[in-house]
């Protein structure tokens, strides 16, 4: 199966911090990839960098197999990629109608084109079967559930095929965790593929394809998702004895010089 | 009404105070108070006379509380619009008087100069990441020492009076005849696009402002601009530079509120990293907000040297930025960014205006303006914290 979006060998430091080491990810059409790791272990670095926030130091980007570079989120946008932050980038001041828009507002003639923005506004929440009192009112005034919504239906809005959601059930109570977790699949079967990062392996078993397990920046194993048992994914996370069947690439020692 | 139906209403409105919906209301209210307090206390103060000479007094700093308006939006400061101002005064007068200049000519290099400072302001704001706070109090001081450069050793030029700007900004109204039919082509205006944009929601089934609601919009606007037109139409009425003044506020309305540059202003001001996720120029956006405003503040000035007739060490020094500030903060802009509309110029100058009027003609000296003043400011800014602080919590 070809790969909508491919990470081929990604390096990227911090001064002395090594957030991600020769990194492989393979996304491919209609499949939750989730990616999973503890604290520190590169996975908000993978979101921005695939989100066009950081630029990879070395290795490849390539989206239907092309080499790409995202330099900004608008290019990764533009791309087919759109990313929902952990902290959800939104603007507290601006209503649900402004957020969702912002950055690609409609326009007809040099003014902004509201009936139109406030009419697909609606017509998205309903699709994601999205509950908000009014698409007028500031995000300020939204729950966290809300306003988590809110963040993904606007990573919709460009129809993109690979939707990234970093950490969305983080601070989330059981419901609104089982909301979005239900959001996710509703995303698969829009026809998005969707990288979904998270620290919670049970979230991820819940839904996810396929399971990438990140360790201090470099993958430490592939599990199918049906297969992987929580055992497996935790002793790939905390590096522990990676005696999991499908690993495919056993925890490495940490190596000086990006090896291709 | 029944007591029930009160409250409702009460909760109703408070609520859409806190949204924004109404921020204006409280500013209202207090102008209504001053005026009708200081109205009491010396009746000159209402007469159609003293209604002009505030309404032309309001101007320069008007102008000038709009672009810290713009700068207040994108959440940064401009602390040298009145350095600007003076220095663009600086320029016209001299330019046309001592150096032979056509005075439009005055008056564009002036703008052009206040926008060069704006542009560096916002260069070395986005590029080098130096506090607006900082940069342009270094900005007042390095323009107050170039505007007494260019005024020179006398410190003072003179402008005739037979000039066009001191007539626009001293002397020349918008005939009676000119003023009605304005008023009416405004109103039809405002009435036109509400009714039309009320039909193209209710065609898409999305919730319409009522027909009853639209009207009583408009009837509140009409009597507003007629009372205005009508009673100091009584003494020499509506100066042109007012006009002209409020068209300014106008065109920063409809740019803050209809189009994408606006709203790419409100978004940096609300949140700098979500607007450049969102994919918002984020740069671009506090590049021209700084131009604006520096462009805005020179114009200020030249309408203050019109206004004055000369341009002066002292144009545009002391406490005018101080009061387009203040005047910008009481009006409803939020000093923390994201919160404000244009007209928030308007009112905030007015209340200004109206204070240091009406101490004068209680022959109350300037401390007690500045007493007076600044506890106004004070009741803004707590009242701008209150609202921040509880949407956040």
């Amino acid at each position: 199966m070809t790969s909508v979006l491919t990470l081929a060998g990604v390096s990227k430091s911090f001064g002395a911090a090594r957030a991600l080491v020769d990194v492989d990810l393979e996304v491919h059409p209609h499949e939750v990839v989730a990616v999973v790791g503890d604290n520190g272990a590169g996975k908000s670095t993978l979101a921005a960098m695939l989100a066009g926030v950081h630029q990879p130091d070395s290795g490849a980007v390539l989206v239907d197999g092309e080499p790409v570079r995202l330099a900004s989120p608008a290019t990764a946008r533009q791309r087919g990629i759109a990313a929902v932050f952990q902290e959800l980038a939104l603007c507290d001041n601006l209503d649900v109608v402004e957020n969702l828009f912002l950055g690609h507002e409609l326009e007809a003639g040099p003014f902004l084109d509201e009936v139109a923005m406030e009419r697909q506004a609606w017509e998205l929440l309903d699709q994601l079967a999205a509950r908000v009192p009014s698409v007028r009112m500031p995000v300020s005034a939204l729950s966290g559930g809300q306003r988590r919504t809110v963040a993904i239906a606007r990573a919709l809005l460009g129809d993109p095929r690979v939707v990234v959601l970093d950490e969305p059930t983080a601070a989330l109570g059981i419901r609104q965790t089982a909301q979005v977790l239900t959001l996710v699949e509703r995303l698969r079967s829009r026809g998005h593929s969707v990288v979904l990062i998270s620290h919670s392996t049970a979230d991820v078993q819940a839904v996810a394809d396929r399971i990438v397990v990140l360790r201090l920046g470099r993958v430490n194993g592939v599990f199918d998702a049906d297969a992987a048992t929580s055992e497996d994914l935790l002793a790939a996370i905390t590096g522990a004895a990676p005696a999991a069947p499908r690993t495919r690439r056993p925890g490495a020692a940490p190596v000086e010089g990006g090896p291709r | 009404m029944s007591a029930g139906e009160d409250a409702g209403a009460l909760r109703s409105l408070w609520r859409r105070m806190r949204a924004g919906e109404l921020r204006m209301l409280p500013i209202v209210v207090a102008l209504l108070v001053i005026w009708v307090v200081f109205g009491i206390a010396n009746p000159t103060f209402w007469t159609a006379e003293n209604l002009v000479n505030l309404s032309l007094q309001s101007v320069s700093t008007g102008v000038i509380a709009l672009g810290v308006v713009l700068v207040l939006l994108v959440g940064q400061i401009d602390l040298s619009v009145g350095s600007v101002s003076g220095l663009a005064a600086a320029i016209v007068a001299v330019g046309s008087v001592q150096w032979g200049w056509p005075l439009a000519l005055g008056v564009v290099v002036a703008v052009v100069v206040g926008m060069a400072v704006g542009l560096v302001y916002g260069i070395a704001c986005t590029r080098l990441g130096l506090p607006s706070f900082v940069l342009t109090l270094a900005g007042l001081l390095v323009l107050a020492g170039v505007q007494w450069r260019v005024l020179g050793t006398d410190g003072s030029v003179n402008l005739p009076f037979g000039s066009w700007l001191v007539r626009f900004s001293q002397s020349w109204f918008v005939p009676a005849a000119v003023a009605w039919v304005a008023v009416v082509v405004v109103v039809l205006v405002v009435a036109g696009v509400a009714l039309l944009e009320r039909r193209r929601r209710v065609l898409v089934d999305l919730p319409a402002e009522s027909l009853g609601r639209i009207a009583a919009r408009c009837a509140l606007l009409a009597v507003v601009l007629a009372l205005v037109v009508g009673y100091l139409g009584r003494a020499r009425g509506v100066g042109v530079s007012v006009v002209f003044f409020l068209a300014l506020v106008v065109v920063a309305d409809v740019l803050l509120r209809r189009t994408r540059w606006g709203r790419s202003m409100r978004a940096v001001g609300g949140s700098r990293r979500a607007a450049l996720l969102a994919g918002v120029p984020v740069r671009r956006t506090l590049v021209s907000a700084f131009v604006a405003c520096s462009a805005l503040a020179a114009v200020g000035g030249v309408l203050a040297a019109g206004r004055l007739a000369a341009a002066n060490q002292g144009t545009g020094g002391g406490d005018v930025f101080l009061t387009a500030i203040a005047a910008a903060v009481i009006g409803g802009t939020s000093l923390f960014g994201g919160r404000g509309s244009a007209w928030s110029a308007v009112l905030g100058v007015l209340v200004i205006q109206s204070i240091a009027n009406g101490l004068t003609l209680l022959d109350l000296d300037s401390a007690a303006r500045s007493i007076v003043t600044g506890v106004v400011l004070a009741l803004a800014v707590s009242i701008d914290t209150l609202v921040r602080g509880r949407r956040e919590t």
